[in-house]
């Protein structure tokens, strides 16, 4: 047993903490945020790295580092925010490669890895809503229903631009898409993108610890650092435990997805709903430790919190997980017909 | 990232596997005494089978086993829900205090009746006056002749009135630094100084004692270490030996979970998303209970250092046990409080998992203090 990652995989993990430190400081993340937009430099640079194809097979062109390679990364993205269409990308790419047939896969993996070709993402919703990202610009998108097990890459889509909270992402609603059914795992192709998501949930929590703890560290009130405080410093030990919880599923269900699948539809569960509940504790609490200034929108603070909600939201909340690892232990008679569930 | 057992290890736990199926002496009877009696048998068999004190070196009896095997004995015992041998904390303490800190005669003398249990430990830390604040404790050691006489108060002692041999931390030193006057003695629980009451607890049973000390006496060759160590001997001990112990109490947990999830159909409610959500908010993180002490444990393999992470499980585990106990009282209804259930023992039971080795408000100073290195909280 090794729970960690590669010597390989470290190293990844430096070069990506480098990087996405120098390109990505505070004032660069929020003048992106103001605009609501992504500097194409960044994304070809991201391609030059050949993060594209990170978890593509390399019979495909790509790295082949798998989900764990690409945890790896997405950890990374989430302490930094990093405004960019690597996410988006990548779930779509993962849901393709899970659930294309050879034809289709062939047709569009080596471009994605490339950089010559963009995939966007989007999410069925209950309600008829379909929550698109990064689909401006994109060569393609592949569309999923998580609720019906179906995905559909879609050349082409209408659609209109639209406001969320978190304006580090692009988001819009699709009216239509029109395109060819991904007739494969679609379950399995899902379940990975829960663990991407988790993944940058796990580092939104990590970098909200982190500014919990320097907060406690350095603010003083009543003539003491506040951290001697244990209605703070214990408040801090809770953020920990939240984001090592989700951390510890995260990883153990990239490696399920890599090398176990039949662990997989529980592990990804586990992942989503600890990193979905783990990412909202560190970041609302982390907010409680700041006080005021954690309110503010001067603070980064908020861009975090908001971050954890939507991606806390994106395939499955806390409680749809919670429901599904219920059903995956036998209980309920009327199993919610999440991803996990429809194969 | 490799989450497999190498071809070793999975033998290992095979053979362990197999042989729990063959010689599972059943649960616990009733009565302290026929548990005791009970357990002591199957140490005894254990025993003859070469399972007990694994993680010992094998010149002294045990097996050299390496952290993971050790992580997967306890995971086994968990899942085969197979009792506990009765010398818990010889095995787990005494042993191992004696085998780092001990001499050549006291090795001879005290490691194989720890293993066979022909003699029984107990511990003797805690006092009155001296809980999360263990430096804090006063029974003083005062030397006499050959040895030291000891006069003190210790409490939450389990096993006193059975056990042979207490590892007791005194005071032989009043003056100076707190830490820096301790030592840790082996002291003869049968003599006339040591006086032991049982202690009743809120669940009606008397699985602790008190245990006075007048006089008692503890002959110079049962001191560990030397004289003025014994924090640094109770403190090390404590770090090493529960290393591994979190994933086993992940599987306990979801060996529960399994019960709850039985107890959730058998009273009507698997059709309340309430209680599904609930229940598998547990289960989440149960898994998340044991997924940190592996990555814990990897971690210590890798390093060789164990670390305070050891906080995060214990914390964790004292708190899921509760909410599952609490959760099993509400889906019973009016049939909650009844005694002939298992669950209203355990629901009283849980209360002390937050307090018994160490507070979840000590552990979270730990993790706050020596994880996320805030300042000192006092």
């Amino acid at each position: 047993m090794r729970f960690d990652f590669t010597d390989e995989q470290k190293a990844v993990r430096q070069a990506a903490r480098d990087m996405l430190q120098r390109r990505f400081p505070s004032q660069t993340v929020r003048a992106l945020c103001e605009r609501n937009d992504y500097d194409p430099a960044h994304w070809s640079e991201m391609v030059t790295l050949g993060w594209p194809g990170l978890a593509v097979e390399e019979r495909f062109g790509g790295l082949g580092m798998g989900v764990v390679g690409l945890v790896v990364l997405l950890e990374e993205m989430g302490r930094t925010l990093s405004p960019s269409p690597f996410l988006s990308n990548a779930a779509a790419t993962l849901v393709l490669q899970a659930a294309g047939d050879d034809r289709q896969r062939e047709r569009w993996l080596p471009r994605v890895v490339s950089g010559e070709a963009r995939l966007g993402f989007a999410v069925a919703g209950e309600r008829g809503t379909v929550l698109g990202i990064d689909v401006e610009g994109a060569d393609a998108v592949v569309v999923v229903a998580p609720q019906h097990g179906r995905a559909l890459l879609a050349e082409h889509v209408v659609g209109s631009p639209v406001e969320t909270i978190d304006r580090a992402r692009r988001f819009s609603h699709l009216q239509s898409s029109d395109g060819e059914s991904l007739g494969g795992n679609v379950a399995c192709g899902l379940q990975m993108v829960e663990v991407a998501l988790s993944a940058e949930l796990v580092g939104v929590g990590q970098r909200a610890l982190e500014m919990a703890v320097a907060h406690a560290q350095t603010r003083q009130q009543f003539g003491r650092i506040i951290g001697t405080y244990q209605a703070v410093s214990h408040r801090c030990a809770d953020i920990f435990r939240a984001v090592e919880s989700a951390r510890s599923a995260t990883y153990n269900a990239a490696w399920a997805a890599d090398s176990a699948a039949e662990v997989l539809p529980l592990a990804a569960s586990v992942a989503k709903a600890s990193a979905a509940s783990g990412a909202w504790k560190a970041t609302a609490d982390s907010l409680q430790v700041h006080g005021g200034i954690g309110f503010t929108w001067e603070h980064d603070l908020h861009l975090y919190l908001k971050r954890a909600v939507v991606d806390g939201t994106l395939l499955g909340s806390a409680n749809e997980h919670y429901r599904r690892v219920a059903a995956l232990a036998g209980l309920g008679a009327d199993q919610p017909a999440l991803a996990g569930a429809a194969v | 990232m490799d989450l497999t057992l190498s071809p070793a290890e999975e033998r290992f736990r095979d053979e362990l596997r197999a042989w729990l199926h063959d010689n599972h002496p059943g649960p616990d009877p009733q009565g302290a005494d026929a548990v005791f009696e009970h357990r002591r048998a199957w140490q005894q068999t254990m025993h003859r089978a070469g399972w007990t004190g694994i993680s010992w070196p094998k010149q002294f009896g045990g097996r050299g086993a390496t952290l993971m095997e050790q992580a997967i004995f306890d995971e086994e015992f968990a899942r085969a829900r197979a009792p506990q041998p009765v010398n818990g904390l010889g095995l787990l303490m005494g042993g191992p205090v004696v085998i780092h800190h001990g001499t050549e005669e006291q090795k001879r003398r005290f490691l194989e009746p720890i293993l066979d249990a022909t003699e029984i430990w107990c511990q003797g830390f805690s006092e009155p006056d001296a809980g999360s604040d263990l430096p804090a404790l006063k029974t003083r050691a005062v030397k006499v002749e050959g040895g030291w006489s000891v006069t003190g108060q210790k409490v939450w002692t389990s096993l006193a009135h059975k056990a042979d041999w207490c590892m007791l931390l005194a005071r032989t030193n009043p003056e100076g630094k707190r830490y820096e006057g301790l030592t840790f003695f082996i002291c003869n629980m049968k003599q006339p100084g040591v006086e032991v009451r049982p202690l009743r607890q809120i669940t009606g049973h008397a699985e602790f004692n008190e245990v006075f000390l007048t006089d008692a006496f503890v002959p110079d060759e049962n001191v560990i270490a030397s004289v003025g160590e014994g924090w640094r001997v109770a403190i090390t001990t404590l770090m090493n030996e529960r290393t591994g112990i979190a994933s086993a109490f992940g599987v306990q947990i979801l060996i529960e979970l399994g019960e709850l999830a039985d107890l959730i159909r058998a009273t009507g409610h698997d059709d309340d998303p309430a209680i599904l959500e609930r229940f598998g908010r547990l289960r989440v993180e149960a898994e998340t209970l044991r997924l940190n002490g592996l990555r814990s444990l990897s971690r210590v393999i890798e390093t060789g250092v164990p670390g305070p992470e050891g906080s995060l499980a214990k914390w964790q585990v004292a708190e899921l046990n509760q909410q599952v106990t609490e959760m099993a009282m509400e889906l019973r209804g009016l049939d909650g409080p009844l005694l002939d259930s298992p669950w209203t023992y355990r629901f009283l039971r849980a209360r002390a998992n937050s307090i018994e080795g160490g507070t979840t408000e000590i552990l979270k100073n730990i993790i706050a203090e020596r994880v996320l290195m805030l300042p000192r909280s006092r």
